[in-house]
């Protein structure tokens, strides 16, 4: 991806900021440029969201792309946030057989990739199993 | 939208066509329909073209004037349409909706892809473009592995095994015994299929399409200008196309594509006509829980069913509804931009009675085509 692709998106890639609509509240990650719901009378801005949610679906990755082959095997899945919007993420921190449908996951910071041996050096979301609640 | 008539169908062999180019591939499937058609290249008044990725797969865009110079049609109008996987479809409908217009009496939608000239890896890149590529293909997410999320919720909610996964590819590869045009004539077990080579839990090799150069041709036209050519044609008489979240976690339903719901209503309502009275289907089978979830979604079995039909045969030939006789994506082959022609291509073979030794009993078919991970989905509906 290039330098201006990536620093494009850095504030979701980095901290999870995604789009609330002041009209219908609607909460969007990734985030979205326009209301679908509201349409023209929608106002997006800025949601923090706080990275904590659970796996609805998931699959281990064998025939990864280019990049990802020294990683391989590792756990892909759409988790959906506490606040509601569901994302594609890496899993980590996790065993291939530990994962499950509902496993509660929160947000870490950790390098998605890089550019070749010279270029920029991609970080980003993953997401982990979440410590059991005391 | 007023019938519009199927008066030629070409198709080249599917398969890892070394010896064929791009070029070769769509002029040789143009060639056959015009001669099907029994009609001369001047007669034609427009060409629609679906293709993914000239531009990947062979470094080359601007398809449109390429193929019109190369089938000797200049200075016919030439109109390349993209929509992943679903491009074929699409073409069928833009050649419909010209026709309906009455801008043109005969129009060509083609559909053709050439995957193998470049190495494996690149077409899995390219085949992860018809994913969301900022927020899935980036962060590692493949195309296998979208189709696997979809496999492991659907066997969440519903139950569904992996034994009638494999059951697809099963039925798909016996039904491609019988097409000569098919790039497997291989019969495989479920225990082949769930002891190939994990690609993305659960899917396996064996659950997933293969690469493939092809191409394909249909001739439509007019009713009135039709009967020049031909005595008896098969309409398409409903077309439906639905757009939806190119990214599989904005959906509503991980197991529904609702975009194949909205576009199969579209299509039954214009041609007055029920799920139930479709008795053929080429569903979009690009890995077996995309069939599983195809037959559920155009309303032939209920939600969550579409695996215990499945394991019972209804979709077998002679069963309830004979899906992918042509061995669908799956056994036939899946040249992206080529499927949803082929597909069409299929279905009026059947309704001619022209489907040698896997020809069912039929008077209405669909044809059911879709992009990436269900960003679009085409329907077609043809009788006879």
């Amino acid at each position: 991806m290039s330098i201006p692709r990536f620093w494009r998106n850095i504030k979701s890639r980095y901290d999870l900021i995604g789009k609330q609509c002041k009209s219908c509240k609607s909460i969007y990650f990734p985030p979205r440029n326009f209301c679908p719901k509201c349409r023209r009378i929608g106002e997006l801005e800025d949601y923090k969201l706080k990275g904590k949610g659970e796996v609805v679906t998931y699959t281990i990755i064998r025939t990864p792309p280019d990049g990802f082959d020294m990683v391989s095997p590792y756990i892909m899945g759409i988790v959906e946030l506490e606040e509601g919007p569901m994302l594609t993420t890496q899993i980590v921190d996790a065993d291939v057989n530990e994962i499950y449908i509902g496993m509660p996951v929160e947000r870490v910071f950790r390098k998605i990739g890089e550019d070749g041996d010279a270029g920029l050096i991609y970080y980003g979301y993953k997401f982990r199993p979440a410590p059991k609640e005391e | 939208m007023n019938r519009v008539a199927v008066i030629g169908l070409g198709l080249t062999k599917f398969g890892e066509m070394w010896d064929s180019s791009f070029t070769r591939l769509f002029v040789e499937a143009g060639a056959a329909a015009v001669e099907d058609a029994g009609m001369d290249g001047k007669d034609i008044g427009a060409i629609y073209i679906g293709n993914m990725s000239g531009g990947r797969f062979i470094d080359q865009e601007h398809i449109s004037s390429l193929i019109a110079d190369r089938a000797g049609l200049n200075p016919i109008s030439s109109t390349r349409v993209e929509a992943a996987c679903a491009s074929g479809g699409l073409a069928v409908r833009q050649a419909i909706m010209a026709i309906n217009s009455g801008m043109h009496d005969i129009v060509v939608a083609g559909g053709v892809e050439k995957m193998t000239d470049v190495l494996t890896e690149k077409t899995t890149q390219t085949l992860a473009t018809a994913s969301d590529t900022e927020w899935e293909a980036f962060l590692g997410m493949t195309f296998p592995g979208l189709y696997a999320m979809m496999a492991r919720r659907h066997m969440y909610e519903y139950g569904t095994t992996r034994e009638q996964l494999a059951m697809v590819s099963v039925k798909n590869h016996r039904n491609a015994m019988d097409n000569p045009y098919a790039q497997y004539h291989t019969e495989i077990t479920v225990e082949q299929v769930i002891n190939s080579p994990l690609v993305a839990d659960p899917l396996r090799l064996l659950d997933c399409s293969p690469i493939t150069d092809g191409a394909a041709c249909v001739i439509l036209a007019s009713e009135k200008k039709a009967k020049d050519f031909v005595d008896n044609p098969v309409y398409i008489t409903g077309s439906g196309q639905a757009s939806s979240t190119i990214s599989l976690h904005s959906r509503e339903k991980i197991t529904t594509v609702d975009a194949t719901v909205n576009a199969a209503e579209e299509a039954y309502k214009r041609a007055k006509k029920d799920a139930k009275d479709i008795q053929v289907a080429e569903v979009h089978d690009a890995f077996t829980i995309g069939e599983i979830v195809a037959i559920e979604g155009l309303g032939f079995f209920e939600k969550g069913k579409g695996g215990i039909a499945t394991e019972e045969g209804l979709t077998e030939r002679g069963g309830k509804i004979p899906v992918n006789t042509s061995g669908g994506l799956k056994a036939k082959g899946h040249p992206v931009g080529a499927t949803g022609v082929a597909q069409v291509v299929e279905i009026a073979l059947q309704l001619r009675g022209e489907a040698g030794k896997r020809q069912v009993d039929a008077d209405i078919g669909l044809t059911h085509n879709v992009g990436g991970s269900g960003g679009t989905a085409v329907v077609h509906i043809l009788e006879k």
